[in-house]
């Protein structure tokens, strides 16, 4: 709890109290634990002087902004046709399988949740995917097992 | 019909001057009227996508009166299919940045953003850095225009501008009425000019070759250099540069896999042109955008291809006017009855004409847009839609 009002602190000195910080402080506390709480929008809402509604309202209206429990490591996989024509469809199997989880949904020790997103743009070198901000290009089967590997360990 | 066949130009990703930033520092030599007034006359159009002429757009914006005034840079390329702006700022940004510090001149304006999309925040810290470089370099030119980054979320939507300055200003990225322009009144109400990555660093390169060398590419609908980013079924996927007004059959002969089906040129919001029009079809003339262009070859279903279309559209529509929100949705649920046999085949004419009530009756050009790639994919395609 203390952590998310020190992060609304923070923003607030760098960007203001107005409407306009509003997304900065959202996407900071995005950053920090991946979702945003109900409570969280509450402190944010105090902290503006708007109403939770608000809040709430613009924070669901935004894909990068998670409502719901995510993992530490988000994984958004690009469903455009592009990716899509080129192999995504067994890519997104391999995940699914490395992490023993369908699309939309989290890993039960909380590390990996797994989205679909629209055009990332990486057209030119799909199938592609987001971890958090990373992103990784010209996936295969293999390829995906060894980048979750490694996310894994870290 | 003008065909100038397949030319390929080096104007956008040609080598940096020497010093950094000698085209706003030669720019800024000159009378603010005159570098107006060639920007005017090189034929410049907005390269997001809706080519709005942008001397004409600076010029509203110059005469507006205010303490403050923002340039925005539209760094929130989401049309599936697009990353030209991607590779701008990734190998040029310091062109693009010119752009908007010279926009900045000329309209007077007192700030600058760089509305990046979540997508692309990877791209945050090297910007950054070439946003110090051209802090120090402003500052000896006596220019006082600080710039900053402002993050995306994730919004198709917020590719237009109205809705793109609701998102700055903490909002849901629901578009505004026009008018007020936001040139007129934009972000914090104030006069702001918001403009694509791709169109600012085209200023800088009519600054850098003058109007005339600029103007003398392309065709008399589309003038310049324009990007264009290719994936699909090609060998040669990436970001192409030509001038405009080439015949889609050159480009499908140099850039396709030999079994081109269809191309679609502007993105999904763009149009989809079937192989029997190659030859008659020109680029750059009526249908193109953005220069998101994707090649589709015989093994591809265009079933498959106008779904993917309307499930993006279906979750990117803000929800705010009736007829995209709820359009998208029944042009989805349509196809897929027909596809299944729910519906007869002459459904598919019900859902075209609802597409282009959609065009007519929507707020903004994301549900407008629809029935230019359901059409041209239904109309041309029919066989694929039914069972």
């Amino acid at each position: 709890m203390e952590e998310v009002s020190k992060i609304i602190k923070e923003k607030i000195k760098e960007v203001g109290n107005q409407r306009t910080a509003l997304l900065p402080i959202l996407q900071a506390i995005m950053k920090e634990q991946n979702y945003v709480k109900k409570e969280d929008m509450v402190d944010v809402a105090e902290a503006l002087d708007i109403s939770a509604a608000d809040v709430y309202g613009t924070s669901s209206f935004y894909s990068f902004i998670e409502t719901e429990e995510t993992g530490k490591y988000l994984i958004r996989i690009c469903k455009s046709i592009t990716c899509e024509n080129k192999g995504k469809k067994q890519v997104l199997k391999a995940i699914e399988k490395e992490l023993q989880i369908d699309l939309g949904e989290t890993t039960y020790d909380k590390k990996f949740t797994l989205k679909p997103t629209n055009c990332l743009g990486l057209c030119d070198m799909g199938p592609a995917m987001l971890i958090n901000d990373e992103p990784f290009t010209e996936l295969t089967t293999e390829l995906v097992s060894e980048i979750i590997c490694e996310f894994r360990n870290r | 019909m003008s065909n100038k066949g397949l030319r390929k130009v080096d104007i956008l990703f040609s080598q940096y001057s020497v010093a950094p930033y000698q085209i706003l520092k030669q720019t800024m030599k000159k009378n603010k009227a005159d570098v107006l007034t060639e920007i005017n006359e090189s034929g410049l159009r907005g390269r997001g996508g809706a080519g709005f002429p942008t001397g004409m757009k600076w010029q509203i914006m110059a005469d507006e009166k205010a303490e403050e005034k923002y340039i925005i840079c539209n760094a929130d390329e989401g049309e599936p299919g697009t990353f030209k702006d991607r590779k701008l700022l990734v190998e040029v940004p310091r062109k693009v940045i010119s752009g908007m510090a010279i926009a900045a001149w000329i309209t007077n304006s007192t700030k600058g953003y760089i509305y990046l999309r979540a997508e692309y925040n990877y791209l945050i810290p090297a910007l950054k850095k070439e946003l110090e470089v051209f802090e120090e370099y402003s500052k000896q030119f006596g220019l006082d225009f600080p710039i900053e980054i402002f993050s995306g979320s994730g919004a198709y939507v917020c590719g237009e501008e109205t809705a793109l300055i609701e998102s700055m200003e903490g909002k849901r990225g629901e578009p505004r009425n026009k008018p007020p322009f936001p040139t007129q009144e934009g972000y914090l109400g104030k006069p702001t000019l918001v403009n694509n990555v791709e169109t600012l660093a085209s200023v800088s390169m009519v600054c850098r070759y003058g109007s005339e060398k600029y103007k003398s590419l392309g065709t008399d609908a589309q003038r310049g250099s324009k990007l264009f980013s290719l994936s699909g079924d090609s060998p040669k996927e990436g970001v192409h540069e030509f001038e405009l007004g080439m015949k889609v059959s050159d480009f499908v002969a140099e850039y396709g896999d030999g079994d081109t089906k269809a191309i679609q040129v502007g993105g999904v919001a763009g149009y989809c042109i079937p192989r029997k029009n190659f030859e008659n079809t020109i680029i750059g003339e009526g249908n193109t955008t953005g220069g998101a262009t994707m090649i589709f070859n015989s093994t591809r279903s265009m079933y498959n291809v106008i779904h993917n279309y309307l499930e993006f559209f279906v979750e990117e529509s803000c929800g705010q006017c009736t007829p995209c929100r709820v359009g998208t949705q029944q042009l989805l649920k349509g196809i897929e009855a027909v596809k299944v046999g729910d519906k007869p085949e002459c459904y598919l004419q019900d859902l075209i004409k609802l597409s282009k009530t959609m065009k007519i009756t929507s707020k903004c050009g994301l549900g407008q847009s629809v029935t230019n790639s359901f059409t041209s994919i239904i109309t041309n395609f029919p066989e694929e839609m039914i069972y």
